[in-house]
């Protein structure tokens, strides 16, 4: 049980897949073709075409992971309260999705949100005011919650859950009402799983170039489509590091902050 | 009561948000129309098809090979690393657990297209070496495991926590070796949580476009690179069929799994 | 109780640099019940594992019949252990519990059946084979404990204060089964406990530790009447310690009164540690006694009254089944031979004492 030889395998697959390609980026993201030390690979992410691409992705992530807060924390609320909030089932029906695959999943909104498509049908036969989303910013957001929401709703679920009912039913005997006990205990006790869910559903959005891709008739650049294609398309690896660099700062942000509030009870499992 | 059906009516509307697409897919499976949009008439010949396409067939193959290998080396490879990162001292700990998130944490793209400088650098490397590697299936399989491991030792951590250490002392007092009172004992104790990591990695695995799509180079595609290099083209219907059996198998076993009293955790 | 089964030599242990155990010598006899008693961190269980394998001194030796056990793994060792919180396997039946370090040893299945029967008898839980540990109360559980350990017919079962988690009632019934137990198997039981009442219900012998130090080894008659020191005195049942001074032989001076007592050789004018029980102290009407004083708490306990009377400028803890409501005026008498004279602490060992009292 104690022997420390039990770590080495697993140090070693972490140095060379984890450490090392991290140092590969770094590496890249700060020479040029030459190996020359530069910064310009940073500098590219000022260019106008980038930064509005970096800009677009901070504002749709950072609006997709709002959305998704709003919709997780009522959710996580009922489940955790209600019968049915046996932790097994919930993870049944939020990671059952999962088995079908995540571009399937999400091309299929293109069908239901299309114009003509099943959503515009059913509104045109009612009679009702009809929108086009499908190939806008909208549609991507709609995408990113679609994908992320999951990732929200279990680690707000698991510390809900978790939090002891007579801490609950004493803020009661004191004398709050059920809004006061949400708001001052329940509230503050479950900022752990809240922290986590935001990271867990920010980087994904803000980093993703499949969804963009999907849902936003490829005519919308995501800094996640500007990464892809320069490794993809092969027009520079050195910036596309660098742009990865500069992403990563974003990453790190939000990682520290989640550690600082995250005891490990956050966490989706 | 009000309250209760709101709650009920909330929850179902989230439900079906998370739902819609995986009905309108399966829909789509046996529609007899090629195109999307329109609604031909009921048909199996999707189906049919399906057992025909040989690409769709070893996609699907290297999908579950490389989920299936992956899952199993990383619920290895997780555990013992738990079991031993579980023993550390504190400080050693929060820097072991630190590096084993990074691949969760971090963006998938930037995991990617590491995975990618790296296995390029080291293809040119062994080249110069006369030693010929490029990327293909076994590339995809260590991108897969390295991001599966966190989820390993992330569900494999808790069960640590609770594990009763006196009961692998007991094993021991009793006469047991280290080697027999940690497969008799510890590992049917912390189970659950081996299990959960493996289904956890598995489904990753299978769900995974990102890595794979960085690092699978000319060879080795899956279901979710063969979908992605379909997307000008249009999506062969026999995919919506593909994907539909095995969301239906997934669901049939987890619910019989579900049902089963003795499999409660 | 002649034969040395096991001797600690000299055993240190320090955790992070903060010594556990300094320099501890201790032996076990065979066919003994022996008690380690002390408060929590008095380096108890730490003996405990120690003894089990569990532990490695830092220096010393542990020595089982003549042989240094001091490295020997646990899975090695002719003894067993009852642990703290059970410490059965959850996913085993109660069968197969038992019957685990049996099947380890290579035994034959029909000796298993037969040993798993016995212990269970033994352990007054017949029929309970197919049960599993979750579905046992929590006396239950310790009693299959104990039946698991026994079956590998251990030369010293361990106890590590196997009865904390269970109720009063049930705690007073496992004693007396423990005792029971104990005569049946012939074997030496070494057990750790904090409850001094558990201690001298049970034991042959009382190791009382404190602070990682011996501070008295005796029967349970001897460490409760003749504690050697104030901490001993302390720990073990209620009492009233005060500083007093060693007139002569015989007479002792206690707050300024004198009092006559029955030891002699502590020297002339020696300052001394005086030790007198509660239910020692006589109650009677002002002026019949050494000193008189004021009744000022009173408590009902069932058995009898206990009450505080101020005296001297000194609280004295009072037991008697005649109760004296608070605000009477009482004299104070107590017989020589309850009188119990301690030297103040000097050694390195008591050290320790006047850290903690």
């Amino acid at each position: 049980m104690y022997k420390k030889s039990l770590s080495y395998p697993y140090l070693a697959w972490a140095a060379a897949f984890i450490i090392i390609p991290l140092l590969f980026i770094i590496y890249y993201g700060l020479t040029d073709k030459t190996g020359t030390f530069t910064l310009s690979n940073l500098a590219a992410v000022a260019t106008a075409e980038n930064s509005k691409a970096l800009f677009l992705s901070l504002g749709l992530s950072l609006l997709s992971t709002a959305v998704c807060l709003l919709l997780a924390y009522p959710l996580a609320l009922i489940l955790s309260s209600s019968k049915i909030g046996k932790s097994g089932f919930i993870i049944f029906l939020f990671v059952l999705p999962m088995w079908m695959n995540f571009l399937l999943r999400t091309l299929a909104w293109v069908v239901l949100l299309d114009t003509n498509g099943v959503l515009d049908t059913i509104l045109k036969a009612f009679g009702l005011p009809r929108f086009k989303i499908i190939n806008t910013p909208a549609a991507i957001v709609f995408g990113m919650v679609y994908d992320f929401l999951p990732f929200m709703i279990l680690p707000i679920y698991n510390v809900i859950s978790k939090i002891d009912v007579n801490v609950v039913n004493a803020a009661r005997d004191l004398g709050a009402n059920s809004f006061q006990t949400l708001y001052k205990v329940i509230f503050p006790l479950s900022l752990p799983g809240v922290i986590s869910g935001i990271t867990m559903v920010f980087v994904p959005s803000l980093t993703t170039f499949v969804i963009s891709t999907l849902l936003g008739g490829g005519k919308i650049l995501l800094i996640g489509n500007v990464i892809e294609q320069e490794f993809m398309k092969g027009t520079s690896w050195h910036i596309g590091s660098g742009l990865s660099l500069v992403l990563m700062l974003f990453i790190i942000v939000s990682m520290v902050l989640t550690s600082k509030y995250d005891d490990g009870e956050g966490n989706v499992l | 009561m009000i309250k209760k059906w709101i709650s009920r009516f909330y929850l179902a509307l989230i439900v079906l948000f998370l739902y819609a697409p995986i009905g309108t897919l399966m829909v789509l499976s046996f529609n007899n129309s090629r195109t999307s949009v329109k609604w031909g008439g009921f048909s199996l010949k999707w189906y049919e098809k399906l057992f025909e396409n040989k690409t769709i067939l070893a996609a699907l193959g290297n999908t579950l090979l490389i989920a299936l290998l992956s899952a199993v080396i990383a619920t290895i490879l997780g555990t013992s690393a738990a079991i031993a990162i579980h023993h550390m001292k504190k400080r050693k700990q929060s820097i072991c657990l630190s590096i084993a998130n990074i691949p969760m944490l971090n963006a998938e793209i930037v995991t990617g297209i590491a995975f990618m400088l790296l296995f390029i650098t080291a293809g040119d490397l062994l080249s110069k070496a006369g030693i010929h590697f490029e990327m293909g299936f076994g590339t995809v399989l260590i991108g897969h495991i390295t991001f599966n491991l966190p989820y390993v030792i992330l569900s494999v951590m808790p069960k640590l926590k609770q594990l009763n250490m006196s009961m692998y002392e007991a094993a021991l007092d009793l006469g047991a070796g280290e080697r027999q009172a940690f497969f008799q004992i510890v590992l049917p104790d912390i189970m659950p949580g081996v299990l959960s990591g493996f289904l956890l990695s598995f489904t990753m695995s299978l769900d995974d476009f990102v890595i794979t799509h960085f690092v699978k180079g000319l060879g080795a595609d899956t279901l979710s690179t063969l979908i992605y290099s379909e997307l000008r083209k249009g999506i062969k219907p026999e995919m919506y069929a593909l994907s539909t059996m095995m969301f239906l198998a997934v669901f049939l076993v987890l619910l019989l799994m579900n049902l089963n009293p003795h499999n409660k955790n | 109780m002649s034969n040395r089964l096991i001797d600690l030599q000299n055993i240190t242990k320090a955790y992070d640099g903060h010594k556990v155990l300094d320099d501890l010598n201790l032996y076990f006899n065979e066919n003994e019940f022996l008690t380690l008693l002390g408060p929590s961190g008095c380096g108890k269980t730490t003996t405990l594992r120690i003894l089990g394998g569990f532990e490695t001194p830092d220096e010393g030796r542990v020595i089982f019949s003549g042989q240094d056990i001091t490295s020997l793994p646990p899975n090695k060792r002719q003894l067993n252990t009852v642990f703290q919180k059970y410490a059965l396997f959850t996913h085993m039946n109660i069968a197969e519990n038992i019957a685990f370090g049996l099947k380890i040893s290579g035994k034959s299945k029909a000796y298993i059946d037969d040993k798993i029967k016995y212990a269970l008898k033994l352990v007054n839980l017949d029929g309970y084979e197919k049960r599993m540990p979750d579905s046992l109360s929590g006396g239950q559980q310790q009693r299959i404990a104990i039946a698991r350990a026994i079956v590998n017919e251990p030369k010293i079962l361990l106890l590590d204060e196997p009865l904390g988690a269970l109720d009063l009632k049930l705690r007073q019934e496992m004693q007396y089964e423990l005792i029971r137990m104990k005569n049946e198997l012939g074997i030496t039981f070494i057990y750790v406990t904090h409850d001094q009442e558990e201690a001298l219900t049970m034991s042959d012998t009382i190791v009382v530790m404190n602070q990682g130090y011996i501070q008295q080894i005796g029967t349970p008659e001897d460490i409760y009447n003749e504690p050697k020191n104030a901490f001993v005195a302390d720990f073990i049942g209620d009492s009233n310690i005060f500083p007093g001074t060693m007139l002569e032989d015989k007479v002792v001076e206690i707050l300024g009164n004198i009092f006559p007592c029955v030891d002699t050789g502590f020297g002339h004018n020696t300052p001394v540690d005086v030790v007198i029980r509660p239910e020692d102290v006589e109650l009677g009407i002002p002026g019949a006694g050494t000193i008189d004083g004021v009744v000022s708490h009173l408590i009902f306990k069932g058995v009898h009254y206990e009450m505080e009377v101020t005296a001297c400028g000194q609280e004295w803890l009072v037991q008697s089944t005649r109760m004296h409501p608070v605000g009477e005026r009482v004299s104070i008498k107590i017989d020589p031979f309850n009188i119990q004279i301690m030297n103040k602490p000097e050694s390195k060992d008591e050290e320790a004492v006047a850290l903690d009292v």
